[in-house]
């Protein structure tokens, strides 16, 4: 009985558990709570890839009610995976947080910390699980609001003039998505994606619809970083809670991409998108122009943080380089590093959250000689970075090679050569830190210890995720592939 | 007008004010749109509670903008000239305002005028698209509004007893006018909150106004009569407890009609007949918006009220 409402308890048990949450007193209760919840909608997840890999597509009726006059859920081959990373990296880095947080948030508000993870998570799962446009937006609102909270939490003053510029932004996208919403419903009269997809094409040459396009794309695209609408993710990285900035980096912005693909393909369809709207042509060039920049920028960071945030606005634009390429070999790449990006980088950031843990700051000058203090910690972030620029064994690895054959497919040299040639960017940035860690020196590690083992396990368990996908890539190349097939696919 | 008043003064408490004045112009707008349930709401929430809010955050900050010069503006203004721009070369292809045939009208909501007597049984159909039809957007709306007053109340620090935030511990008790008045007034207010309510099946209402309806009588109680009188009415953990209580009874009702064997949010199985069933269920489900969301106002008073700086 209970596995037919998987799909909706995917998003409701995190719902009910926030405000039980909240009023737990204790500090062990709410973490307790929380990671048991998380644990259980990751378990959730794999229950429902494995029966959506088995069966098909999953539609779940709330209310009872039939889509169009009812919300849907409808799980597929695409959402299932993303629902699988949200709640992974949600139930791995939540292991993570127990210590790093008791160290960075004010114990009174601990309570308060859980209840807007739970909140988030609720919130990033239900838009991704919905079959229903504005569903879309409730579920943003709920996990964007909870994003904010979470990131002024913590103590330093800049996170909250960081939560503020992501507030001021996120909600001018969140309203662009609402616009768009509203326009398409004034011309069709539904709010269902697959129905608005198969009512769309009667109006589709009309400039509401262009209009709408447009807002959507841009709103999107405020959320998800891309660039050049990126401004508010390196502050609000570097000086959220390093808990925080590992579930955001594996979680919010792959959503974001996610509701680009379901809006591009499922719903206006690759024909509109590419051919008529030619997003394919402005996406291309920002997407390039994107990486460079960015991995440039993070080689002159001087805070290992916010290093690591631009490198994840340039990564951001390798997943858009894979949609620009409009074929099935690029989509794939783009879904496959939605996932293989969650794992690295929420990797890298909890190795960033032991260093915090020990010396307070990611300040390059204070992490001088690192390495012989903190061995462990230091060895994970290599690890990890060896599969930010993508050496063979690792899941990055995997994402630039179908990258590459995407760009290849298509005939454009050029294009693999930028692939290649911006992954050395991504040696360079790595580079900075470990050249700072292992080879400047430090006077003694008195007062320096290696970190607990409760944040060294989870950080460890993300990095063996990153060589296990990387060696066997056959679950999420296999889930990515088909993905790709049915975004384009549904195409009307 | 009054829009472009607000972009253009200085002085915060009149924008406030016009703020006031621009929501319960739109309130009249939608009357006259026929569309009662948005303008209640409308004048609900934004000429009453947010007007209300937004005093309480000049209280902590400064009733007076800082001078910025225009040209610092240049960008802002030219991508809002630009957002405009594309708002109106799309509104050239819009259906015709008042055109029965648009899409909007014929396509869903046939089904919902026609169906929604015999299938949910309430007079408002406006309720019964949003607590049933759509009920799980609405889970999602009362889960916005606990997270925004977790947020609040978690970012703005705790409620000390006796000590003064920007709304003095008396109040305005000396003003004799004020205290009768409001004597007078609140049994009304509340009374017609519960009316808004329970009502809401009948008319234009329900729990997202009764909540709002319902934190103002307490929020002027606590400006007459001061923080210290309204805090012993209810306590902030009472509130705390309120909040959260309501959007677990709404979430609740989803769940015991999953246990009893239908879909998450299906009233139906609630009771012996699926008419009566979505009647518990829809009275239930309003009860937990009215909760959370009074709750909620609530508690956004007393976190700015009480603020005394951060404390993090």
């Amino acid at each position: 009985m209970i596995s037919e409402h998987l799909p909706v308890l995917q998003v409701v048990v995190p719902l009910l558990a926030g405000p039980v949450c909240l009023l737990l007193r204790r500090p062990s209760a709410n973490w307790a709570l929380a990671a048991s919840v998380s644990w259980i909608t990751l378990a959730i997840a794999v229950a429902l890839l494995v029966e959506v890999r088995r069966a098909g597509p999953i539609i779940y009726q709330l209310g009872g009610w039939a889509a169009p006059w009812g919300i849907e859920y409808r799980i597929d081959h695409v959402n299932a995976f993303v629902l699988l990373i949200v709640s992974g990296v949600s139930a791995v880095v939540l292991l993570f947080a127990r210590a790093s947080v008791q160290r960075e948030i004010n114990n009174r508000r601990i309570n308060i910390f859980y209840t807007g993870w739970l909140l988030c998570l609720t919130g990033l799962l239900g838009m991704t699980a919905t079959g229903d446009a504005f569903n879309v937006f409730v579920f943003l609102e709920i996990s964007s609001l909870a994003t904010y909270l979470l990131i002024s939490l913590h103590p330093d003053r800049r996170a909250l003039s960081a939560a503020f510029h992501y507030l001021v932004l996120g909600t001018i996208g969140a309203t662009f998505i609402l616009i768009g919403i509203a326009l398409l419903y004034m011309m069709t009269g539904t709010l269902n994606i697959v129905d608005l997809a198969a009512h769309l094409p009667p109006v589709a040459q009309t400039r509401t619809v262009a209009v709408a396009f447009s807002f959507l794309v841009i709103g999107i695209g405020i959320k998800a970083a891309a660039f050049p609408l990126h401004m508010w993710l390196p502050n609000a990285y570097a000086y959220a809670p390093s808990a925080v900035t590992a579930l955001l980096a594996g979680t919010a912005t792959k959503v974001a991409v996610y509701l680009l693909l379901r809006f591009l393909f499922s719903l206006f369809g690759p024909g509109l998108s590419f051919e008529q709207y030619l997003l394919d042509k402005i996406l291309l060039p920002l997407a390039a122009v994107g990486i460079i920049s960015m991995s440039v920028a993070a080689i002159y960071q001087t805070t290992a943080k916010k290093l690591l945030a631009y490198s994840s606005v340039a990564q951001i634009g390798y997943m858009l380089l894979g949609i620009s390429l409009a074929s099935v070999t690029g989509l794939t790449a783009t879904v496959l590093h939605l996932f293989n990006h969650a794992l690295i980088k929420s990797a890298l950031f909890m190795a960033m959250g032991c260093v915090v843990y020990r010396i307070g700051t990611t300040q390059l000058a204070s992490m001088a000689g690192l390495a012989r203090c903190m061995p462990w910690t230091m060895a994970a972030f290599v690890a990890g970075g060896l599969s930010l620029i993508g050496v063979p064994l690792t899941v990055g690895f995997i994402s630039k090679w179908y990258l590459i054959l995407a760009a290849l497919e298509r005939g454009w040299m050029w294009l693999a050569a930028l692939v290649v040639i911006t992954s050395l960017l991504a040696v360079a940035y790595v580079w900075r830190v470990v050249e700072v860690a292992y080879f400047r020196h430090r006077e003694s590690c008195a007062e320096v210890a290696e970190a607990p083992l409760s944040l060294l396990v989870p950080t460890w368990l993300m990095i063996a995720a990153n060589y296990y996908f990387g060696v066997d890539a056959s679950l999420t190349t296999g889930v990515a592939g088909r993905a790709a097939e049915l975004l384009f696919g549904a195409a009307p | 007008m009054t829009g472009l008043a607000i972009a253009g003064l200085n002085k915060l408490f009149s924008a406030v004010m016009l703020f006031g004045i621009y929501s319960l112009l739109s309130a009249a707008l939608f009357v006259a749109l026929d569309a009662v349930d948005v303008a209640f709401t409308e004048a609900a929430v934004g000429a009453g509670i947010s007007t209300i809010l937004m005093l309480g955050a000049l209280a902590l900050t400064t009733s007076r903008q800082r001078q910025i010069s225009w040209h610092r503006h240049g960008s802002a203004i030219a991508a809002v000239s630009v957002t405009g721009a594309v708002l109106l070369y799309g509104t050239a292809d819009m259906p015709m305002f008042g055109d029965p045939l648009v899409p909007a009208l014929t396509y869903v909501v046939p089904r919902y005028l026609e169906q929604s007597g015999s299938e949910i049984g309430i007079p408002n159909i406006v309720t019964s698209v949003l607590a049933s039809y759509r009920g799980y957007d609405t889970l999602g709306e009362v889960t916005v509004i606990f997270t925004a007053a977790v947020a609040v109340a978690g970012r703005l620090g705790r409620y000390r007893a006796g000590e003064d935030g920007p709304v003095p511990g008396a109040g305005m008790a000396h003003h004799l006018i004020l205290r009768v008045v409001t004597k007078l007034l609140l049994p009304m207010i509340l009374l017609f909150a519960l009316y808004v309510q329970f009502h809401g099946d009948y008319g234009p209402g329900g729990g997202f106004q009764a909540g709002v309806i319902f934190a103002a009588g307490f929020i002027l109680y606590g400006l007459v009569f001061g923080l210290e009188s309204v805090r012993k009415v209810v306590p902030p953990s009472v509130i705390r407890i309120l909040c959260a209580s309501g959007l677990l009874l709404y979430a609740g009702v989803g769940v015991v009609s999953l246990l009893l064997g239908g879909s998450f949010l299906d009233y139906d199985v609630l009771a012996e007949d699926p008419v009566s069933g979505q009647h518990l269920g829809i009275f239930l489900v309003e009860l937990g918006v009215g909760i959370t969301v009074a709750a909620a106002m609530i508690s956004l008073f007393y976190a700015y009220a009480a603020y005394k700086g951060d404390t993090a």
